[in-house]
C-alpha cells in the first residue's frame, strides 16, 4: 500500500498544480484521476489512497467518482488501448464487423489486453468522428476510415512495436501512461503535430471556395 | 423548389485548410484576437446586447438564446459569475465541435475572453471530453500562448479585465454534456444532473451564477462583435439567425463538414455532399443527433431551422445529419442507440434508468425475430414513461428513437415481427459492401 517516496514526492508536486487551478481543491478529482493512472496504468489502490489525502476525502468518495467514468480502469490495461465506435452509426458502416474481426484475430474481448500487455481492445461510444467512419482510437488519438484489414494491421504492428501513426494526431504514439499524463493537464509538447483538419473536416471549405461561396 | 438555392457561408471554418491554423500567429494573421480588442473596449452590457441582437442561439442543441443567457446572470450575487464552455461533444452524430478545436482552438478562447468581459467573470472554464487526446493539446497549447500574448490573466490588454481559463479534460460520460451533469463533474462528482430551479444562471458552478455555453455558440461570439449583429442575422431564417456547422455522415457521398446559414435543407447539403452512395436511396436520417427524432425522404424539404425542424415533429439539436440508405435495418439502428442511452444513463432517476434498461431488451427481442405484435405497444408505452418524467434530457432524448422510428417504421417492426428475424444484411450496409 501508499506509493514509494519518491513516487509520492513527485505526484504531490503534480496534485499541488492540479489542486492550484481551481477555485476548490474537489475540483481537481477528475485530473488527478487521469495522473494516478498515468502512474499505474489504471486507478489502483495506491491511486485512490493518493487522491484522497490529496483532497481530504475518503476513499469510498473517491472510488465513487472513478468508478462512473469509463476512462478510469479498474485494472491494468495494454500499452495501447484500441478502442472501436460500436455506436449506430460507426457500426452500421462497418464498426460490428470490425469489432467482431478484431477480437478474434486478437484474441480477447472488450475491456480485456493480451497476455503480453501490448494491447487491450474496447468497444467506445461516438467520439465525435462520424464523418470518418469507422472510427478507432488509440490510446485517443483518431484512426479514421478504417476497415477490418487495416484495423487487424494496426494491432498487429502496435503488438510487434512497429509505429502506427494516428490520422489526425501527434507524430508519435503516446503510451497510454503518457496519454493520461496530458489528460491530467501536463502538457507533452506534441500540440504543433500532425494535421490542423482532416479532409473530411474541409470538404464544404473546399466547395465553397470552389464556387466563390462566402458569407456576407 | 422555391427561390434560389442556399450556398455555404465558411466562418468559424474559412481557416481550416491552413496547415498552421491551430497556431496563434495563424489566428492573428487571419484577424484574429481583434473583436476582443473591440469588446474590450466596449460596455459589458452592450456586448450582452450584441449578442442578444445578433440572434445567436446556443449551438449545443436545445437553442436557447445566448444572449438572453448572459442577460439572466444577476451581477450583484456576492458569488463570484463563471462562464463554463460544454466541449463534452459525445452526442451520437454529432461532431462539430472536434475539428473545430482541433483545427482552430483560438477563436474559442478569443470568443471566452469576450463572452467572460460580458457576464463579468473572471475564471472561466473548457470542460473537454477525454477522450480527445490531440484536440485536448491543442486548446492546452492555445490557452498557454494566450496567456503569453496577454490575452489571458491580469489586466487584458491593459484593460483592467482579469481573466483566468482553465481547461478540464473529463473521463468518458455521455451525461455530463448535460449542463448540470458537467457542473457536478467539474466540481469533481460523479456527474449527475442537479434539479432545476435553481438554474445555473442563478447558482451553478459552486453555487455561483454560471453561464455554461456550447464550443460553437461561444466561437461565434467574436464574428458578431468584428462584423455587426445585424450581419450576423442577415443569414438564417427569421427566428433561426446565422450560420450553423452541418455534419453529414454515413451513407453520403462525401461525408464532411458544411458551414452554411440556418435554414438550408438536407437536399441542399446532399447535392453539395454528392447525394446518396451511389446506386442507393435514402432510408431515414437524424436532423440533430440521435436523440432528435429521425426523418425519412418526405423530409428533405425542411428548412433545418429551429423552428421548422419543430413544426415536422424533431428537433434541428446539434445538425448532426446520420444519413442511412436503404441497406440499413432501422430496428438495428434503433436497438443500438438505445443500448447508448441505457449504459450512459446516469442511474439518478427510475424513468430513465429502468426504461432505457427494458426497451434495449425488448427491442433486441424483436430484432432478433423473438418479438411479438405487442411489444411494438409496450415499447411505445415504456417510452411514453420515460419522455417527461425524467430527470434529464437524456432520458427524453433516450425516446426519440423509438417514437419515431415507430411512427414512420412500424412495417418494419412488423416484418421483423412476422420474419421471424432481421430481413437485412448487415455486411451490406458496410462501406465495403455496398457496391452494386
Amino acid at each position: 500500500m501508499s506509493f514509494d517516496s519518491d513516487i509520492q514526492g513527485r505526484l504531490e508536486t503534480d496534485a499541488k498544480d492540479i489542486i492550484g487551478r481551481y477555485p476548490k481543491p474537489r475540483s481537481a478529482l477528475l485530473p488527478l484521476l487521469h495522473l494516478v493512472q498515468s502512474e499505474d496504468g489504471y486507478v489502483s489502490k495506491d491511486g485512490i489512497e493518493f487522491c484522497a489525502q490529496q483532497l481530504g476525502i475518503t476513499e469510498a468518495e473517491v472510488t465513487g467518482v472513478a468508478t462512473f467514468y469509463t476512462q478510469y480502469k479498474r485494472k491494468p490495461v495494454g500499452e495501447y488501448h484500441v478502442g472501436v465506435c460500436i455506436n449506430t452509426l460507426c457500426a452500421v458502416l462497418g464498426g460490428d464487423q470490425i469489432w467482431a474481426e478484431l477480437t478474434e484475430h486478437a484474441g480477447v474481448g472488450h475491456d480485456e489486453a493480451t497476455e503480453d500487455g501490448r494491447i487491450s481492445l474496447e468497444r467506445i461510444e461516438c467520439n465525435a468522428a462520424c464523418d470518418f467512419a469507422p472510427v478507432m482510437m488509440v490510446n485517443w488519438e483518431f484512426y479514421d476510415n478504417m476497415t477490418p484489414e487495416k484495423a487487424k494491421q494496426l494491432v498487429d504492428d502496435l503488438r510487434a512495436g512497429r509505429e502506427v501513426l494516428p490520422t489526425r494526431g501527434a507524430e508519435s504514439l503516446s503510451t497510454w501512461t503518457e496519454a493520461s499524463r496530458v489528460l491530467a493537464g501536463f502538457p507533452d509538447g506534441k500540440a504543433n503535430e500532425g494535421v490542423q483538419a482532416g479532409p473530411e473536416s474541409l470538404v464544404g471549405l473546399e466547395l465553397a471556395k470552389e464556387n466563390g461561396w462566402k458569407a456576407p | 423548389m422555391e427561390g434560389t438555392m442556399t450556398t455555404l457561408t465558411p466562418v468559424l471554418t474559412r481557416n481550416w485548410d491552413q496547415p498552421d491554423s491551430f497556431t496563434r500567429a495563424a489566428y492573428e494573421r487571419n484577424g484574429g484576437y481583434q473583436a476582443v480588442r473591440t469588446a474590450l473596449g466596449m460596455n459589458p452590457d452592450d456586448v450582452i446586447t450584441a449578442v442578444k441582437d445578433s440572434g445567436l442561439r446556443g449551438r449545443g442543441g436545445a437553442g436557447f438564446p445566448t444572449g438572453m443567457k448572459w442577460g439572466f446572470i444577476p451581477q450583484n450575487s456576492g458569488r463570484p459569475n463563471y462562464l463554463v464552455v460544454n466541449a463534452d461533444e459525445s452526442e451520437p452524430g454529432t461532431c462539430k465541435d472536434i475539428p473545430l478545436m482541433m483545427a482552430d482552438p483560438h477563436v474559442l478562447v478569443e470568443g471566452i475572453i469576450i463572452s467572460s468581459f460580458a457576464i463579468r467573470a473572471h475564471h472561466a472554464f473548457i470542460y473537454i471530453r477525454g477522450e480527445v487526446l490531440h484536440v485536448i493539446r491543442r486548446v492546452q497549447q492555445a490557452v498557454t500562448d494566450a496567456y503569453a500574448a496577454g490575452y489571458l490573466g491580469k489586466n487584458i490588454l491593459g484593460s483592467g479585465f482579469d481573466l483566468e481559463l482553465t481547461v478540464h479534460s473529463g473521463a468518458g460520460a455521455y451525461i455530463c454534456g448535460e449542463e448540470t451533469a458537467l457542473l457536478d463533474s467539474l466540481e469533481g462528482y460523479r456527474g449527475q444532473p442537479r434539479l432545476k430551479p435553481p438554474f445555473p444562471a442563478v447558482a451553478g458552478l459552486y453555487g455561483g451564477p454560471t453561464v455554461i455555453n456550447n464550443v460553437e455558440s461561444i466561437s461565434s461570439v467574436p464574428s458578431i462583435i468584428s462584423n455587426g449583429a445585424e450581419w450576423f442575422a442577415s443569414m438564417g431564417t427569421e427566428k433561426s439567425q446565422g450560420y450553423g456547422i452541418f455534419s453529414l455522415s454515413g451513407h453520403v457521398t462525401k461525408p464532411g463538414q458544411y458551414e452554411a446559414p440556418l435554414g438550408i435543407t438536407l437536399r441542399e447539403l446532399l447535392e453539395m455532399a454528392g447525394g446518396i452512395r451511389a446506386g442507393h436511396e435514402l432510408k431515414f436520417w437524424t436532423p440533430g443527433g440521435s436523440s432528435t427524432p429521425i426523418f425519412t425522404p418526405e423530409h428533405l424539404d425542411v428548412p433545418l431551422d429551429f423552428e421548422s425542424v419543430g413544426a415536422a415533429g424533431s428537433m434541428l439539436g446539434t445538425r448532426a445529419l446520420q444519413i442511412f440508405d436503404e441497406t440499413t435495418c432501422v430496428l438495428r439502428a434503433v436497438l443500438r442507440w438505445t443500448e447508448f442511452y441505457a449504459h450512459e444513463s446516469c442511474g439518478k432517476c427510475t424513468p430513465c434508468r429502468e426504461g432505457t434498461y427494458w426497451l434495449k431488451q425488448m427491442l433486441a427481442r424483436v430484432e432478433n425475430g423473438q418479438g411479438m405484435e405487442d411489444d411494438i405497444g409496450t415499447l411505445n408505452d415504456i417510452a411514453d414513461n420515460i419522455l417527461g418524467r425524467s430527470f434529464c434530457a437524456l432520458g427524453d432524448g433516450a425516446t426519440s428513437p423509438i417514437h419515431s422510428s415507430i411512427k414512420y417504421f412500424r412495417d418494419e417492426y412488423l416484418q421483423h415481427i412476422e420474419h421471424g428475424g432481421c430481413p437485412y444484411d448487415p455486411a451490406k450496409s458496410t462501406l465495403w459492401g455496398g457496391v452494386k
